[in-house]
């Protein structure tokens, strides 16, 4: 708390970056947590929570008539224009948020401080969620060819590796030990993926150390172990994933590539995946596109274009594919099939500000977009795992290797994201996604190489929060919603068969089962509380303002229209606090009373048998 | 003319065609009057592609030795090739197919050949009669009244027989502001908003000149549309200075001076010749499977093409806003009002109006914004973005509305009946079709023509109970509202039904519809059966408390 030398500033502006018109006056508050965005007077108290954590960079622009600007960007790509009356209230908010945004020990982390009133057992059993070996036994091993191996016990051999490794089962203790000598930060190849069919394995280790020349026997034994695991396969691929020049610039630095003259039965091969330097940097640019005032669709394209974003995406998808490829039946469904197997693993990667994971997760969505029933989760399940990674609301993301993550005690003293998720998970499912779709069967093949129009700009992610740019109707969540009707019905066709069966037999008449029709009136309201959008007219033209053709009472007609009253799902506070709340049009999403998923009027359940009921 | 004298080589055997994402069949080629029809020779799986001549937009050939190719590129924008043994065989083919594919008289174009396989239940040449539209106009305003004065198309060529007017404006004062108006196309009604009784009126531009003429009549007519002390918008789809241009041709813009109680806001739509090459350029990049993701972007990039998007939705919203939010009538022209003028009035409608989201509603908006009201469909939709001939008066507007459409319906996926095959079929029957529907260029020439009584309109066949179902939107549900979709560049996508309908994998993406099919299906049966049970049951019980109650 001492950090925060301005807990409360009153009179802020908050801007609309879509719309310059639409800005709401509000006071601005600092927590131990959050920055805190509370609207004046509207009924609705609208509030903006952001959590510190998710601050990426502040900005403090030069002081204009009205006041002093201050940008904050998020790095779950949410921008906040604030504008602050007094320069020096502005400066105390700039240097706290400076502070606060870069919390200096673990400690200060928000998961060490929230509490989602869950008990002890609760908390194991959400960290017991994610097993790592779990998922190896799922995989198939260990078996004849593969074994836990200990020799990184105590974080001996590796810190970065955690303690139990799966390694081929003719891998030595002096093979693993002297191969990690030989690679960057000691990790030498280990296993990551490992498929039942065909004995098909992907490992993963850090660059040799080979420099120019260098060699390191136990190395090339260590690879030839893990050839000899798959007895159906007399060479391995060895993919590095820089661009060539890369790795043949690190050599001058003693580290390098694989010289296939010194590994037998390799083959080697460069995928172009550029650096998290590289990344990040197109990121940023992609992330300034985005935030272009009304941009023209050329200064969009050119941006997007210009950011090499989508590029790199392809590029990491190609790297996948063609693993994938090499392995013929590399089980990618199963990535997302039970929730998080895929996330459990990426604990074990450093957590670096770089945008590794964000590309990790947009080529999900890439694949979730080509292939839209192959995924048990929908795209609301990925940015809610996208802005939990940087929240720091949960003890997944932190500390950069499993040794640490033991010594903070983040099992004790933390939550696990993996619980929380699952806990809503109705909210993530995809509707079309059915285990026994073909789609779900094997392994997915996603169109390569030409198709480059196949990858497409995720403004649900990168716009996430300019709602107006989205579809303002959801198609999972009303498919979501029929679903969720569907299954009732199911449940009232079964009741009223046995009601129906009962009469039958007994013909005694006096065995009313109670209809179960009352539920209903809810369910309507289930379609509504989706996605109440807000809809209003964007500013298509600037000539509207200064023309007043309408006259005081014309203000009347405004209020005909049915205000809409946001019901955004509250799973997620911080999620749904910025939702927009404009006024304006009623729900779209609602299913009307006519519809035909609702109760046909000429037969409106209760009603109608009490009508006849009564006649008879 | 006999079609045969143009067919040398009727027929070609162990011809292989080629689809991009479908294994090379062989087969044999007929040629026909009006159609190129390949079968493949196993009978197991016989598959069969009927071409029409008409939908062809250019044809090249190759040839190695005696093996000839031909690369047929269509209006819907599919290409496909075939290999001919023979190069005679293959020359006569080739040329046979350019001759049929170009050929000059409509009545000639299989339409007027084409007899339907199916039972007309509905005529659509008479489904959409304005005098209809009229009287539902009529049900909530009097201040309308239809207008026979171009009964003999004689006051505006490109105009209908009946037109919907101010009822204060006489039909002597229609014929003056005609000619006051290029084209004959003086201001109509195009649309009347009731929820605030405010009009969308369409016309061309004013014929002003360099000297500011003006006419009286004009005046009078758009301001009777206006309620006492307000003021109006005129959306000109032209820049100012283009506008301003215009006058040294004899055309123009309103001037505040004779229409203060209007305020103009200019526009920039492109015109025609532009779109068309920026169609061009859209299409090659999408066939373009060479370069890499960089250059794909900037081709995108550069053809302009949702750049125009962009542009047509803005200005079809700002009309929509004027509208429903500024309580403020409306009057949209560009030039000659039969391109960009459309394009706004009828997207605007979608904006606003709930019918025009529904299947019929839609047709019927076709019908009166585009084909009554005069888009030159023949001169337009004559070639696609594949033909090498020098272009004359083609155009993709009608095209470039339909993905408007597409756009809408994509931000708002349950709010439309129909779905976007229905969008597709129209496209693909605008520019090539068995149906006489989109020939001519106005109802003038259609009523030369003859084509209500010489060919079957597309809408008897679409309205058919079966086809329909292919056309409907599972997830609909009326709303009733105006909606306002986002135009910003990243709520705008390429449409790829239509750009890359032949060239990416369509196969998971309709497995995904099916899914969604059957998922809304599910649950209507099971509301069915649960309501068929209910009544049962209410009816037992019924009879049990009458037999317990004496």
């Amino acid at each position: 708390m001492e950090h925060i030398r301005m807990p409360k500033v009153e009179n802020v502006r908050l801007l609309d970056r879509l719309s310059s018109r639409r800005a709401v006056v509000g006071t601005l508050y600092l927590t131990a947590t959050h920055v805190i965005f509370v609207e004046n007077g509207s009924e609705t108290r609208k509030e903006t929570w952001v959590l510190h954590s998710q601050i990426s960079s502040i900005e403090k622009q030069a002081t204009t008539a009205t006041g002093c600007p201050l940008l904050i960007r998020c790095k779950n790509f949410q921008v906040i224009q604030l504008v602050i009356p007094q320069e020096r209230d502005c400066h105390d908010v700039y240097i706290s948020l400076i502070r606060l945004a870069r919390p200096v020990k673990y400690e200060e982390l928000y998961c060490f401080s929230f509490n989602p009133k869950l008990d002890k057992e609760e908390r194991e059993q959400g960290w017991k969620l994610v097993d790592l070996n779990e998922e190896y036994n799922r995989m198939g091993v260990p078996n004849s060819y593969w074994q836990i191996s200990d020799v990184n016990r105590d974080y001996g051999v590796c810190d970065s590796y955690p303690t139990e490794v799966y390694v081929p089962k003719s891998a030595t203790a002096h093979i693993i030990v002297g191969s990690s000598k030989f690679r960057s930060r000691r990790r030498f190849p280990a296993l990551s993926y490992y498929c039942k069919g065909n004995n098909a394995s992907i490992c993963r280790s850090s660059q040799p150390l080979s420099g120019f020349s260098a060699r390191c026997l136990e190395d090339e034994q260590m690879l030839q172990a893990i050839r000899k695991a798959n007895p159906g396969s007399d060479f391995i691929y060895v993919v590095d994933t820089r661009p060539k020049l890369n790795a043949m610039a690190n050599r001058a630095a003693g580290k390098g590539y694989e010289n296939e003259d010194n590994y037998s039965n390799i083959k080697f091969q460069f995928i172009g995946i550029e650096n998290i330097h590289v990344m990040r940097n197109s990121l940023q640019k992609m992330l300034e596109v985005c935030e272009l005032k009304s941009p023209s669709m050329s200064d969009f394209l050119w941006g997007l274009e210009n950011s090499g974003w989508l590029k790199h995406i392809k590029a990491i998808m190609d790297a996948g594919i063609f693993i994938a490829k090499v392995l013929i039946e590399k089980d990618w469904v199963s990535f997302g099939h039970k929730f998080n197997h895929r996330y459990g693993n990426l604990d074990g990667d450093p957590k670096e500000i770089s945008p590794v994971i964000d590309q990790f997760i947009e080529c999900v969505w890439q694949l979730m977009e080509q292939f839209p029933c192959a995924f048990e989760f929908n795209e609301r399940f990925l940015i809610h795992i996208q802005h939990h990674i940087y929240s720091c609301q949960f003890g997944n993301f932190l500390c950069n290797s499993q040794k640490e993550r033991r010594e903070l005690k983040i099992k004790e003293r933390t939550y696990s994201l993996w619980a929380h998720l699952w806990k809503n998970r109705a909210d993530y499912l995809n509707p079309l996604y059915r285990s026994d779709h073909s789609q779900t069967q094997g392994t997915l093949h996603p169109q390569i190489a030409p198709c480059n129009f196949l990858y497409k700009f995720w403004s649900g992610m990168y716009n996430r929060f300019e709602k107006g740019l989205h579809p303002r109707q959801s198609v999972t969540d009303y498919l979501m919603a029929v679903k969720e009707e569907t299954q009732q019905l199911e449940e009232e066709l079964e009741a009223l068969q046995e009601r129906l069966a009962n009469l039958q037999k007994s013909q005694s008449g006096n065995n009313k089962v109670k209809n179960k029709q009352q539920d209903r009136s809810k369910q309507f309201g289930l379609y509504t509380s989706n996605n109440s959008l807000a809809n209003t007219p964007q500013e298509y033209s600037n000539d509207l303002k200064s023309f007043p053709s309408r006259s005081p009472s014309q203000g009347d007609e405004d209020s005909a229209l049915i205000l809409t009253q946001d019901n955004l799902k509250s799973s997620d506070p911080d999620l749904s606090a910025n939702s927009d709340q404009e006024s304006g049009v009623e729900d779209l999403s609602c299913r009307s009373p006519s519809g035909g998923g609702c109760l046909p009027s000429e037969d409106s359940g209760k009603d109608s048998d009490e009508a006849v009921f009564l006649a008879g | 003319m006999e079609f045969a004298e143009l067919i040398k080589t009727p027929r070609a055997d162990n011809v292989v065609l080629h689809c991009p994402f479908h294994l090379a069949v062989e087969g044999t080629l007929c040629l026909t009057g009006h159609h190129l029809i390949f079968s493949s020779r196993r009978q197991d799986n016989a598959e069969e592609l009927w071409l029409l001549h008409s939908n062809i937009d250019s044809i090249e050939k190759r040839f190695v030795g005696s093996l000839g190719t031909i690369i047929i590129k269509c209006k819907d924008l599919r290409i496909i090739q075939l290999d001919i043994p023979g190069m005679e065989e293959c020359l006569n083919i080739a040329s046979s197919i350019e001759a049929l594919s170009t050929l000059d008289s409509v009545t000639l174009m299989y339409p007027f050949f084409y007899r339907p396989m199916f039972e007309v239940l509905e005529d659509g040449w008479s489904s959409f009669l304005l005098e209809q539209e009229f009287e539902l106009l009529s049900s909530v305003t009097n201040e309308w009244r239809l207008s026979c004065v171009n009964k003999e198309f004689s006051v505006c060529p490109s105009y209908p027989p009946a037109v919907i007017v101010p009822k204060s404006i006489d039909d002597e004062a229609l014929r003056k502001v005609a000619l006051f108006r290029h084209g004959g196309r003086f201001p109509v009604l195009s649309y009347y908003h009731k929820k605030n009784g405010m009009a969308m009126l369409r016309s061309s531009q004013p014929l002003t000149g360099t000297n500011g003429r003006r006419c009286k009549e004009d005046e009078k007519l758009i301001n009777a549309t206006l309620r006492s002390g307000r003021r109006g918008f005129v959306i000109d789809t032209r820049p100012l200075a283009v506008a301003q241009q215009a006058r040294a041709k004899g055309g123009g813009f309103e001037q505040e001076v004779h229409y203060p109680q209007w305020r103009r806001i200019h526009k920039y739509i492109e015109r025609f010749n532009i779109l068309q090459e920026s169609f061009i350029k859209l299409v090659e990049a999408c066939n373009d499977q060479s370069h890499n993701m960089d250059r794909w972007l900037s081709k995108l990039e550069a053809s302009n093409w949702l750049t125009h998007i962009k542009e047509l939705l803005t200005a079809a919203c700002l009309a929509a806003q004027c509208i429903d939010r500024e309580s403020a009538s409306v009057l949209v022209h560009g030039s000659e009002g039969t391109d960009s003028t459309l394009q706004v009035t009828s997207l605007a409608q979608i904006i606003l109006d709930p019918r025009c989201r529904t299947i019929r509603g839609f047709e019927a908006l076709v019908v009166r914004e585009w084909l009554q009201a005069g888009h030159p469909f023949q001169q337009r939709c004559a070639q696609s973005a594949y033909s090498n001939s020098k272009q004359k008066w083609e155009a993709p507007v009608f095209l470039l509305f339909l993905e408007c459409v597409w756009q809408i319906h994509r931000q708002f996926p349950c709010s439309f009946e129909f779905n976007e095959q229905f969008l597709i079929v129209l496209f693909e029957h605008a520019y090539a079709s068995q149906f006489g529907t989109f020939l001519g260029n106005n109802e003038n020439e259609r009523a030369k023509l003859k084509l209500p009584q010489k060919t079957m309109s597309l809408w008897s066949w679409v309205n058919r109970p079966e086809e329909l179902s292919r056309f409907q939107n599972p997830l609909y549900e009326a709303n009733s509202l105006v909606i306002w979709p986002s135009v910003a560049p990243q709520s705008l996508q390429l449409w790829e039904g239509v750009f890359l309908r032949w060239n990416r994998p369509s196969k998971f993406l309709e497995e995904a519809e099916v899914e969604r099919i059957n998922i809304i299906k599910y649950n209507k049966e099971l509301q069915a059966k649960v309501n068929a049970l209910r009544r049962q049951l209410a009816e037992m019980e019924a009879d049990e408390e009458g037999r317990e109650e004496p």
